[in-house]
């Protein structure tokens, strides 16, 4: 058998799992690795500017492909910096393997140099963590990892290695394992046949009914299934802010996003429905508003990957269906397939017509909602951002009121291009993943919209882009606040705007991003909107850096009334639902 | 209402950080832990008590489910159990209050293992109640030290959890 080091063993596991590309930063620790990885060739090292942005960078990157990001850090620092992007990727089950170098054995527990107890601080925010013990434990364990972190519900994967455990002069045989069996990790495969017949039932007795698609139909690939069946049933759906382009956002039977910052047509559907079809989300709270007084009349489908997903928030689920929304979607069609009977067409027709009523006089640019002023309109920038890029381009957010309007006013026909951190909302986020998303799909645009706050969280990247030429296009909308923390300021606490404006203090961005080479522009002006953004993605292999000054008074509209129920929400700052 | 869980779980570095972690950072409640190997050296048994709804005991079982080092659990208070908890308590005893220590143990089951001129070593097992009332029945003035096992319980008849 061939004998390689435990610097040499990660490298080539990492090649045996197909990983084409890892985000990282070196250090004292992870010295061995790197040596490791200087001396192959089938895997390409990005080297961020900041942990936070590899671990994010691996996520973008993963979120866009389906592939297992990796990211690799050092100990102490390193790791620590890392925890944010983790906590990020786990709270929206995203695969990831993070490797983290580690003080050697003998050192650990002793205060050492550089070392945390990385292993620890980590465990509430993974799906499940390895300390190498041995160098002969290495394969089993990269090998565990990739299958844990991409199998059943995803999640990242830390794996912790102390620094003698890759001393390039300790060789072992090296077999990478083909397969794996875990007696304690058995995900399921397939949904309960009665449980699926039992849904299908339940379906055709609608009257009222809404499909609520959220982001395990986009991570469970199943986007085509929910659409196929949707259109079959001719159900309007709506889906979460993670579950945006799992079904088409263009499309009539959409009916738009739901929760707190959703469509009034959505949160009122889902109020009024009888049937609610959850497929792979999660009744978060951002979706429900107040979980007792959810949707009191529906009768609810949800199938879930996790069964600890249902009756967690929402406990009246009349038909849970744990399994793997690709496969129960497809044997939901079969079996519908060979059914001959169709929904009630008639309640169907009234329900649309009910829907299209609150459409009409409450969609999106309807009513106080949005009234164009002399200023850029934010809403407006998302749509120029739409037509300029034919709602093809990879939308990449950070987090703030800019994240909601991308999520409202761009269309996302297709799963996985919509990017943004849902589950922890990680203002910072929005760069870095791009940067993974564009290394993997050199040739589409790929967008960041960001807020001059959230940017900056993240800022040092630009020069990442630089280094390995990832022309992304950074639109940010310049409120010079905190916009979404002020807007909640005006809401609650009477327009007492603590720590959410910087007195003056915003860097010039146009000569920010020229100071890292790339191309910045400023936008004030409504009328050059269109044309300075055509210009923008005409500039195919440059970062394009647009600093478009946008209505500092703009809120987000509708919102949920706190403690409400789903049709509760304030719909301007004049109007709010009865 | 309370629940004793039982649970097989890797014997692995770390896992027994994760069950608790768990507790904690959602919030569950743990009324007592035990855990040690089982006659097979790569498995440990864990069993904790802890008093919720039902909405939160599904979340604990489900939740201790997901975590890769468990193997298998059971919510042994779904069905007949034997539950035994083990006590040592060192009692204040002088006088005419030894004998009435004595008695009390007696009435108990309760073995005196260790003596001194002025107190008992006392030990016991049964159901944390028996052990409670024990306590109650000796009085906290007489009570110089109480240490507690924490639950252990089994399933009655066939039923096993194993692998
Ligand atoms: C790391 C982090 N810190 C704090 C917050 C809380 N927060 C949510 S939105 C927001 C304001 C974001 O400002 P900006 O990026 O300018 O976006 P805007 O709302 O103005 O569009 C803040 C501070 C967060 N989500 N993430
Ligand atoms: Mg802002």
């Amino acid at each position: 058998m061939e004998l390689l080091s435990g610097g040499e063993m990660i490298m080539r596991a990492l090649k045996e799992e197909g990983v084409k590309m890892i985000f990282g930063y070196p250090g004292g620790a992870v010295l061995h690795i790197y040596d490791a990885l200087y001396q192959q060739d089938s895997v390409e090292h990005i080297l961020v500017r900041h942990e936070q942005a590899a671990v994010h960078a691996a996520d973008g990157f993963s979120r866009s492909t389906g592939e297992v990001g990796v990211a690799l850090v050092t100990s102490g620092p390193g790791a620590t910096n890392a925890i944010t992007g983790i906590a990020t990727a786990y709270m929206d089950s995203i695969p990831l393997v993070v490797i983290s170098g580690n003080v050697p054995s003998h050192l650990i527990g002793s205060d050492a140099f550089q070392e945390t107890d990385m292993i620890g601080c980590s465990r509430p925010i993974v799906k499940h963590s390895f300390l190498v013990r041995s160098i002969e434990e290495i394969p089993g364990v990269m090998k565990k990892a990739f299958h844990i972190a991409k199998s059943g519900r995803p999640g990242p994967v830390v794996v912790d290695v102390p620094k003698d455990m890759t001393a390039p002069q300790e060789k072992r045989p090296f077999q990478y394992p083909e397969t794996i069996k875990l007696r304690s990790y058995t995900p399921a495969l397939k949904g309960h046949t009665g449980q699926i017949r039992k849904a299908l039932d339940l379906l055709l007795e609608a009257k009222r009914p809404v499909i609520y698609a959220g982001g395990g139909v986009v991570l469970g690939d199943a986007a085509e299934e929910l659409t196929i069946l949707s259109r079959r049933f001719g159900y309007p759906v709506t889906n979460t802010l993670m579950g945006l382009g799992a079904f088409p956002g263009s499309d009539d039977q959409f009916i738009g996003m739901l929760g707190m910052h959703g469509f009034y047509e959505a949160n009122q559907a889902m109020h009024q429905a009888d049937v609610i079809f959850a497929v792979g989300a999660r009744f978060d709270d951002r979706v429900t508003n107040n979980p007792k007084k959810f949707c009191p009349n529906a009768r609810i489908i949800h199938i879930d990957i996790d069964p600890a997903s249902i009756q967690k928030t929402v406990r009246h689920i009349e038909v849970p269906l744990v399994g793997p929304v690709k496969p129960v979607l497809a044997d939901m069609i079969e079996m519908l397939n060979q059914m001959d009977i169709e929904p009630d067409q008639e309640a169907l027709k009234a329900w649309w017509e009910t829907i299209n009523g609150w459409r009409e006089k409450h969609g999106l640019w309807t009513g106080d909602r949005y009234t164009r002023r002399d200023q850029i309109m934010p809403q407006d920038v998302i749509r120029v951002l739409y037509e300029v890029t034919n709602g093809e381009a990879f939308i990449c957010s950070d987090v703030g009121q800019h994240q909601m309007f991308a999520a409202q006013y761009y269309k996302y026909d297709k799963p996985r291009q919509w990017i943004n951190s849902g589950g922890l909302g990680t203002m910072g986020f929005g760069l870095p993943a791009a940067m993974g998303v564009q290394l993997a799909h050199p040739e589409r645009a790929v967008a960041v919209v960001t807020g001059e706050g959230s940017i900056q969280m993240c800022i040092e990247e630009l020069s990442t882009c630089t280094q390995y030429n990832m022309p992304v296009k950074i639109i940010n909308l310049n409120n010079a606040a905190l916009g979404m923390v002020k807007q909640w300021q005006d809401m609650q606490y009477g327009g007492r705007y603590a720590g959410s404006t910087y007195s003056d203090s915003l860097p010039d961005f146009v000569k920010l991003a020229e100071a890292y080479g790339h191309i910045g522009m400023k936008v004030t002006d409504p009328t050059h909107l269109k044309t300075k953004m055509e210009e923008c993605f005409s500039m195919k292999d440059r970062v394009v850096f647009m600093d478009i000054y946008v209505d500092p008074e703009e809120h987000v509209y509708p919102m949920h009334i706190p403690t409400g129920s789903m049709k509760d929400m304030v719909l301007s700052k004049t109007e709010r639902t009865k | 209402m309370r629940h004793i869980i039982s649970v097989l779980m890797e014997n692995e570095p770390g896992a027994l950080s994760r069950v608790v972690g768990l507790f904690s950072q959602r919030g569950f409640n743990i009324e007592s832990l035990t855990v040690a190997p089982t006659e097979d050296a790569t498995l440990s048994r864990l069993t904790v008590t802890t008093i919720g709804e039902d909405g939160v005991i599904e979340q604990i079982t489900k939740q201790l489910n997901k975590l890769i080092d468990v193997v298998k659990l059971v919510d042994l208070t779904e069905g007949d159990h034997i539950e035994r908890e083990l006590m040592l308590i060192k009692i204040k005893a002088t006088g005419a209050q030894r004998a009435e220590v004595k008695r009390t143990c007696d009435i108990f089951r309760g073995q005196v293992v260790d003596v001194a001129p002025a107190m008992y070593t006392v030990q016991l097992t049964g159901a944390s109640e028996k052990l409670d009332a024990f306590i109650e029945s000796i009085g906290t003035s007489a009570i110089l030290e109480v240490v507690r096992s924490g639950v252990s319980g089994i399933a009655r008849g066939e039923r096993v959890l194993s692998v």
